[in-house]
């Protein structure tokens, strides 16, 4: 299969490219110097298939990477032999993306080694990774929209040690041996990309096969897929998919991050899921989905004593909703959310709730349907709704604002980018929390509003430090200590996120309370035990599908892990009319 | 003289004027497709010319006069670029700054040699070239400085678009991180184009000092505030040197159309209608801007679908985009 | 923020004391005494009761156009577009003053209308500037840039045009009002008005007191600081951002009325003289913080008159003292730079 020109450009290449002509025998040079001149002048397609003439294996030992007091990777050893596709499972923050980053060459770990064809070799910076051989195609693909496909293409191609030797950087010449590499690879893969087409005209799938495309022909022997398949078609996921596992049958090292257990089932020669930094276990074909899910979120935890609330009156309605993101599309989403309940939405991230809980605030506007919500006319006094002068009012298309004032509330993940405000004090976001208003700050009263509400949450700061000066935990506390009084509904993305156990229950206790009053709670969580400790109905998003609200306390770890990873949906069709 | 001739001549005149904006708004598209706004532009063209002068009136050399100009724009840019890129601080402001204080340098260094009249750029007519009829006068008939304002359009656009650093140019203005990712030093390359278009933007007060305004004036050198319309200009281009040099040489048109209309409307001085850059660009920022609009979002969501995309698909077609990462540092994580 | 203090405050008096050592290598390659030009500035700022009642003259649009480009900063915009607010403010004054000045109103009255007017004008024309950010997106530094370009235009329309003097039109602008209708000054000779100074003075007080102790200030900080969550919290942002545009144009609006109505009783092609452009300087020098403006403002202000003699005494050009205020804003926020990048940020 090696040809001899093939064979001496790779030893060329190894040997790097000012090695010794006077280095091989006599007989051999003119070989060789016909190989070099071939090489050298020839298109890259024949690093495009470097990776079939030495393929690459890549081992992990022990690495390990701490953020602050976090630690991301915590001592993964991982051996993936070439030809083969590595899956890699586990949920959000289970460290898949902090090992592929370092991989790729963003980040360097703290300690360990990573072996290429059992060298030990530290990667520098990702440019670094592709001369490797190396190459990681990211969720959203790191391409240039408003340029060509063509242009996106070569763009790099030099500094990746690849590609063109004898281009000089005028256009002609390279460019044109670049369109027809490029258009031999496409045919080779059975892909239709048009090399004059732009690229923001292109669906994710499309930027996929060129960012593969691309890598390919640099010469990677190594592919990373960072969650290829959230939000493309099925026929370009099967077209993935093959595409994959012809590359592997040939030699290439795939690597496959990915949450959802039904592909890496499907395409995996391999799996190993992590969690909490920690590989906790690697299993090969055939999969057992069961055990995948135990190693992914744990085994179920017994659980306390649940005081449910009757549910009152209706809050939120939400009628035949559809919402549209960058990546997906949710159809049919139909919720009735009662006073006093509590709806946990699972999924991974970008899977959908987030947009969801946004449209249910008013900060996401849906392309269909109604979100109609409660106003009580006539506040009763605190805490009692009175049953007169209550109507549904349909905010569709509002702004956050108009249901702000019919008392929904929504708290953001991202604290300090979204939720406060740096260089403002604790005080002074109550002070624009409560909508205190007036010419002139009364301070006396603001802080003490501050101040009871510092002590009922348990917040560690002053009322006039900054905000930024708090710790991660108590900007969470604080963010939520912001809560108006009375609320109707209540929009929170991950409560508890960055808190340890203990406050985790105080919050929960607090809107545990709440909910006494009346208040409905919807919330975002990635931990599965917090979703089924406190939520009455649980809703799962899965790659733009949405379950019909389930009962939590029928359901067990095992079948909601399931669902969130793809798992199991089957099952709830016919029970609601969620499903896209 | 018949009225075809003085029209040309006038044209000629035009484009001979407005040959010095044109090489800075070569140079400051060239920065901004880097992703880097050189806002002193209006101090650094008063600056240069400034410069440029004196040095050709001490050494009575005409190119160390224009090399002196390039070298101060470079300058005045790489401060830009240090505040901006090294030490993270806002491009607005620092160029904000740098063109007050480089036009109050330029007023006060130039104190000595205002009003002497120093070397002055010749006319350089084409041999054959310059016979043809029209297009010979208005092309073939300038000087040197000018020639190059035609070539530097055509060598920026064949740079920007034909070449592989030109790609690499537009992507770590458009996208650093994925420029990034394939190699690109973009804090480098960023320097270095903030320099290049700096060094062009300097040529262009030499060429007013050395000869299209001859001489050093100061505050009468009717200089000031041509550096904000060079600034006004590169938007209108929508960062493509072909038309960018479209709108220099409309600019100059409509100056040259207010001197030419005066004695018919004595009422109206000429300033009037050499503001018109500035609403064209005003109009340019808003149809650029439109499609991002909160308000239009908004409008756009209660759309039925097809009225929807259809919809959308115009606003993206309007949009004359700037480099998306302008302005923005660049972050390695 | 206290840990490092002594430190961070080398870095800014670093740059305050390299800005004056780069004026003074400026100074020696203009082979000028250095020494000899400062104390002149000085000299020319503060040696006189007239030179003196001068600088309180130029200090009080300074003033006046700081408080109200605070108010912008505070909020997170860059209202370059300050200059033309001010010119806007003076033409709406004088049309209110060609009005009114055959009416039989009080002159007081009518001096009272007349800047009115004048914060009419200037907030008309800033409201502009905020409607095309707020609506069509054109950031406010380009879009008050073309409007500063064309309130100049139409300033000289009006004085080459509708308002020329009977005659021939002149570069020293409209036919001068009637003296009674000239802002109350020290003196016949004098061009200090009493009351710009209280204005002036009330304004930058004002504003101090809106961003610190009310509401609305606290409002507009935290629109400036993070929009996004100013928004969750409740606040109207657009709303806000056009409301501190406004502001600022009555600010501006009340300098351009203050320089028709007390300095030259009539409208100049040169109304704003740069003011608005060096009150962006004054705001970006003392970092943003208020009770720091007045004093600054004033600094700049002798700068300026203190300059005025340059040219007679040391045949130096006056812009001299434009290349020390640029010189110590640009270095200043070069050591902000500096601090942050070996120090770490820290929040205001």
């Amino acid at each position: 299969m090696m040809t001899g020109a093939a064979e001496g450009a790779n030893r060329l290449s190894a040997a790097g490219d000012s090695a010794s002509l006077f280095a091989f025998p006599l007989p051999g040079r003119r070989k060789l110097l016909y190989s070099v001149y071939k090489f050298r002048h020839a298109t890259a397609l024949e690093s495009a298939v470097a990776f079939r003439e030495s393929p690459m294996r890549v081992e992990f030992r022990a690495i390990t990477k701490t953020f602050g007091s976090l630690k991301a990777n915590d001592a993964i050893s991982l051996e993936v032999p070439s030809g083969s596709i590595q899956g890699l499972l586990g949920e959000n923050g289970a460290g898949k993306s902090t090992l592929m980053k370092i991989l790729s060459g963003f980040i360097s770990h703290d300690s360990g080694e990573i072996l290429l064809d059992g060298e030990p070799i530290r990667i520098a910076s990702p440019a670094d990774a592709i001369r490797r051989g190396i190459g990681m195609l990211h969720q959203d693909p790191l391409d240039f929209p408003p340029f060509r496909l063509l242009e996106n293409f070569v763009l790099g191609a030099a500094k990746a040690g690849r590609g063109l030797k004898g281009d000089r950087g005028r256009s002609s010449r390279g460019t044109k041996l670049a369109r027809r590499d490029f258009g031999e690879l496409c045919a080779r893969f059975g892909f239709s990309l048009d090399p004059d087409a732009w690229v923001d005209s292109l669906t994710v799938g499309e930027r996929q096969q060129l960012e593969i495309l691309r890598l390919l022909w640099l010469g990677a022997k190594i592919l990373i897929l960072d969650e290829p398949t959230t939000g493309i078609s099925l026929p370009q996921k099967e077209k993935l998919f093959a595409t994959l596992k012809k590359l592997a049958s040939e030699g290439m090292t795939v690597l496959f991050v990915t949450h959802k257990l039904e592909d890496a089932e499907f395409l995996c020669d391999r799996v190993a899921v992590l969690r909490q930094g920690r590989l906790v276990g690697a299993t090969a074909r055939p999969f057992s989905s069961k055990d995948l899910v135990e190693l992914m979120f744990g085994k179920d935890v017994p659980r306390t004593e649940r005081r449910r609330n009757v549910p009152g009156h209706s809050v939120l309605s939400v009628k035949g909703a559809a919402i549209e993101g960058p990546r997906l599309r949710m159809e049919g989403l139909d919720l009735e959310a009662r006073a006093g309940e509590i709806i946990g939405l699972a999924g991974m991230e970008g899977s959908g709730q987030s947009l969801f809980l946004g449209a249910c605030g008013g900060l996401v506007q849906p392309v269909a349907g109604a979100f109609c919500v409660d106003v009580d006319e006539n506040p009763g006094e605190r805490g009692r709704r009175g049953a007169r002068g209550r109507e549904m009012r349909d905010l569709t298309g509002k702004t956050h604002h108009d249901f702000r004032k019919a008392g929904v509330a929504w708290l953001p993940a991202a604290r300090l980018e979204q939720g406060l405000v740096p260089g403002l004090s604790l005080t002074e976001h109550f002070i624009l929390s409560e909508g205190m208003h007036g010419l002139f700050v009364d301070r006396k009263r603001a802080r003490e509003i501050a101040e009871s509400r510092i002590e009922a949450f348990r917040i560690k700061g002053g009322p006039d430090s900054p905000i930024e000066s708090l710790s991660g935990g108590n900007q969470q506390r604080a963010l939520l200590a912001l809560m108006r009084n009375p609320l109707s509904l209540l929009l929170i993305e991950h409560p508890t996120r960055g808190l340890d156990i203990e406050s985790t229950a105080y919050i929960w206790s607090k809107l545990r309370d709440r909910c006494a009053e009346g208040t409905s709670i919807i919330f975002i969580s990635s931990d599965l035990d917090e979703i089924l400790e406190y939520s009455d109905r649980v809703i799962v998003f899965y790659a733009g599908r949405v379950s019909p609200p389930l009962d939590a306390e029928a359901l067990s770890v095992e079948r909601l892990g399931g669902l969130i990873g793809g798992a199991g949906w089957e099952s709830l069709e016919g029970k609601g009319s969620n499903v896209a | 003289m018949t009225n075809e001739s003085i029209l040309l001549a006038g044209l000629a005149g035009v484009l001979f004027a407005a040959a010095p904006i044109v090489f800075a708004v070569i140079g400051e598209t060239i920065t901004e497709r880097a992703g880097v706004i050189n806002l002193s532009m209006n101090g650094s063209i008063l600056l240069s010319a400034m410069g440029g002068f004196s040095v050709s009136l001490a050494t009575g050399s005409l190119l160390l006069g224009f090399l002196a100009g390039a070298a101060i724009g470079s300058l005045v840019a790489l401060v830009v670029a240090f505040a901006s890129i090294t030490l993270r601080q806002s491009q607005v402001a620092v160029g904000f700054v740098l063109a007050l204080l480089c036009r109050d340098l330029s007023y006060f260094l130039g104190n000595p040699v205002m009003g002497q009249s120093g070397p002055r750029l010749p006319g350089l007519s084409i041999p054959l070239l310059s016979s043809i009829p029209i297009v010979g006068t208005l092309f073939f008939a300038q000087d040197l400085m000018t020639y190059f304002s035609f070539a530097i359009v055509v060598l920026a656009w064949l740079f920007i678009f034909k070449t592989k650093a030109g790609l690499e140019l537009r992507g770590i203005g458009e996208r650093p991180a994925a420029s990034y990712v394939r190699g690109s030093r973009v804090e480098g390359l960023r320097y270095l184009y903030t320099a290049v278009g700096g060094a062009l933007a300097g040529l262009a007060g030499p060429m007013y000092s050395l000869s299209v305004k001859a001489g050093w004036k100061g505050t009468i050198s009717g200089l000031d505030g041509l550096g904000w319309i060079v600034l006004a200009i590169t938007i209108f281009g929508g960062w493509k040197p072909f038309r960018a040099a479209l709108g220099a040489w409309l600019f100059a048109f409509l100056q040259w159309l207010g001197l030419v209309l005066q004695p018919s409307l004595p009422g109206i001085p000429s300033q009037v209608l050499q503001v018109a850059p500035f609403p064209l660009m005003i109009l340019t920022l808003l149809l650029v801007n439109l499609g991002d609009a909160e308000w239009v979002e908004r409008s756009l969501a209660r759309l039925p679908d097809k009225a929807r995309k259809r919809a959308a698909r115009v606003l993206r077609a309007m949009r004359a985009t700037p480099p998306a990462a302008l302005g923005a540092p660049f972050e390695k994580d | 923020m206290s840990r490092n203090r002594p430190v961070r405050f080398a870095f800014d008096a670093g740059g305050v004391v390299v800005a004056f050592v780069l004026t003074t290598l400026v100074l020696v390659a203009a082979k000028a005494p250095p020494l000899k030009a400062f104390a002149n500035i000085a000299l020319g700022a503060f040696g006189t009761w007239d030179v003196t009642a001068n600088v309180i003259v130029s200090w009080v649009p300074l003033v006046l156009a700081t408080s109200g480009l605070l108010v912008t900063f505070t909020v997170g915009l860059w209202n370059i577009g300050i200059e033309g607010q001010i010119i806007l403010g003076g033409i709406f004054t004088t049309w209110a003053l060609r009005g009114l000045e055959h009416s039989t109103l009080d002159p007081s009255l009518i001096l009272a209308l007349a800047v009115l007017a004048g914060m009419a004008g200037g907030a008309l024309w800033a409201s502009l500037a905020g409607a095309l950010k707020t609506f069509g997106g054109v950031n406010e530094i380009f879009g008050g840039l073309g409007l500063n370009f064309v309130a100049t235009a139409v300033n000289l329309w009006l004085i080459f045009g509708p308002w020329k003097r009977p005659g021939v039109a002149s570069m020293s602008g409209t036919l001068p009002f009637d003296p009674k209708l000239w802002m109350p000054t020290l003196g016949p000779d004098s061009r200090l008005a009493p009351a710009s100074v209280v204005i002036a003075l009330l304004a930058i007080v004002a504003v101090f007191i809106l961003v610190q102790g009310t509401y609305f200030g606290l409002r507009l900080k935290a629109v400036g600081r993070n929009p996004k969550a100013a928004y969750v919290l409740g606040v109207k942002t657009w709303q806000h951002m056009m409301a501190a545009f406004a502001l600022c144009g009555l600010f501006a609006g009340l300098a351009g009325a203050v320089q028709v109505l007390a300095v030259y009783h009539r409208l100049i092609p040169a109304i704003s003289s740069g003011y608005g452009y060096l009150g962006l300087m004054v705001a970006m020098l003392v970092n943003y913080s208020v009770p720091l403006a007045a004093p600054v403002a004033l600094f700049f202000a002798a700068l300026n008159v203190g300059s005025i003699q340059l040219p007679i005494v040391l045949r130096l050009d006056s812009s001299l003292a434009g290349v020390l205020q640029g010189s110590l804003v640009l270095l200043v926020l070069l050591a902000k730079g500096a601090k942050e990048r070996f120090l770490g940020k820290v929040q205001k």
